[in-house]
């Protein structure tokens, strides 16, 4: 269950940034979260429910982004997204030794009070 | 991003949502709307202005949306990309060994430390909710050990790495390994600034690990299949295992090893000095 540290670092981030901007409420946090991030969204939103209350944060809306797994395959010089993690192009069948995408563990915006 | 809006949602994306309201943007319609954000507002009358353009849901065109592009793990990462820097300028090749409970990267690392002897001086950082027994195994193999007990944590971070460091002495150290807490998932998102990760999978842990646990198998650099002299007990599949460890980790050279016979563990210690020697050549400020 790390989830709930990730989303104590995401909301320490955010609160950051809103008092940072002057504003007094954050009205949406939302993370982008990789398939293969080895975090789960729903554990996510269990924990910004649990440790948003009493925060500028309080009754927000948590939106998270599931970013799928792309690999780039040198062979065929393009990307495709795995939808099983396997590494191999679905074309040509060659291990992609390169994964473009699908890692991210990012807060990407929020929307707070206009100051 | 989300061209309407601007609110990093492509169309399309599923999205999990949680709070009040979040029925008005579960479907990613647009109740916001982006021109009104991020303007002057240097309009002199009070408050009390119609907002007349946005009825439906007041108050939106009072918020104004922050671009981020935070990591959320951003000073762990930090933190680990000093520890690398250690460690490399000071020739340390550095492994982090990860599994779920019970593979047997304890009993592992013991032999591992004394069948390479005096051909790498090795110490180890241990990670464990609790006890420091396997600290105590450890240190039968004559090697410097750390035990780090995480309480509740269930995966070690850099700044845990970094301060176990601190407890020994690294001067003509050549390998550290690190056994990471016993767990297939949360450990896979924290970089400890390890060279390599090795990730065990045992003849009894069943030949679909790598599939059900695919975040940590794909950032192996080595897949070790562990407790061979149990295969058949097991009745491990091992073409389907090898298979299975292909697909998510095709980059990762595989050691198919017993800890308590001893085979397959020549190849392994072989390989660590190899690698040990590429870390003690390599130029410290080389990306």
């Amino acid at each position: 269950m790390h989830e709930l540290s990730i989303m104590q670092s995401a909301l320490h981030q955010a609160l950051r940034e809103a008092r940072l901007a002057g504003a007094a409420r954050v009205h949406e946090i939302r993370l982008r979260i990789g398939v293969l991030s080895g975090v789960v969204p729903d554990a996510l939103q269990f924990a910004f429910e649990a440790i948003t209350p009493g925060t500028a944060a309080e009754g927000a809306l948590l939106t998270i982004e599931e970013v799928p797994a792309r690999f780039w395959c040198a062979a065929c010089r393009r990307e495709f997204v795995s939808e099983n993690f396997y590494a191999e192009c679905p074309d040509c069948g060659v291990p992609s030794g390169e994964l473009r995408a699908g890692r991210e563990l990012e807060l990407s915006s929020m929307e707070v009070d206009h100051v | 991003m989300c061209e309407d809006c601007g609110c990093g949602l492509p169309a399309g994306i599923p999205v999990t949502v949680s709070g009040p309201g979040h029925q008005d943007h579960g479907e990613h319609e647009h109740q916001h709307h982006g021109h009104d954000h991020g303007h002057g507002h240097d309009h002199d009358h009070g408050h009390d202005h119609p907002h007349h353009h946005h009825p439906s849901e007041p108050g939106a065109e009072e918020r104004q949306t922050l671009d981020l592009r935070h990591a959320i793990l951003e000073k762990n990462d930090r933190l680990a990309e000093r520890n690398r820097g250690f460690f490399r300028a000071r020739g340390i090749l550095v492994i982090n060994v990860l599994s779920s409970p019970g593979s047997g990267k304890t009993t592992l690392i013991g032999e591992t430390i004394r069948r390479l002897g005096k051909r790498l001086k090795t110490a180890v950082i241990v990670g464990d909710l609790a006890t420091d027994n396997d600290a105590r195994r450890l240190r039968e193999s004559g090697a410097p050990v750390v035990q780090i007990n995480t309480g509740t944590v269930c995966h070690l971070e850099a700044d845990m790495v970094a301060r176990a460091v601190k407890q020994l002495d690294t001067v003509g150290l050549d390998l550290l390994i690190i056994e990471n807490v016993g767990n297939l998932v949360c450990p896979a998102s924290y970089d400890l600034g390890e060279d390599l990760r090795v990730v065990l999978l045992s003849v009894a842990d069943g030949e679909d690990k790598p599939l059900k646990y695919p975040p940590m198998f794909h950032l192996a650099g080595v897949v070790i299949v562990s407790k061979l002299d149990l295969d058949r007990a097991c009745d491990f599949q091992r073409e389907a295992a090898t298979a299975n460890i292909r697909h998510i980790a095709p980059h990762a050279r595989l050691f198919e090893l017993s800890a308590k016979t001893g085979a397959g563990l020549d190849d392994w210690c072989d390989y660590l000095v190899k690698q040990h020697e590429a870390v003690k050549h390599r130029d410290p400020l080389a990306s």
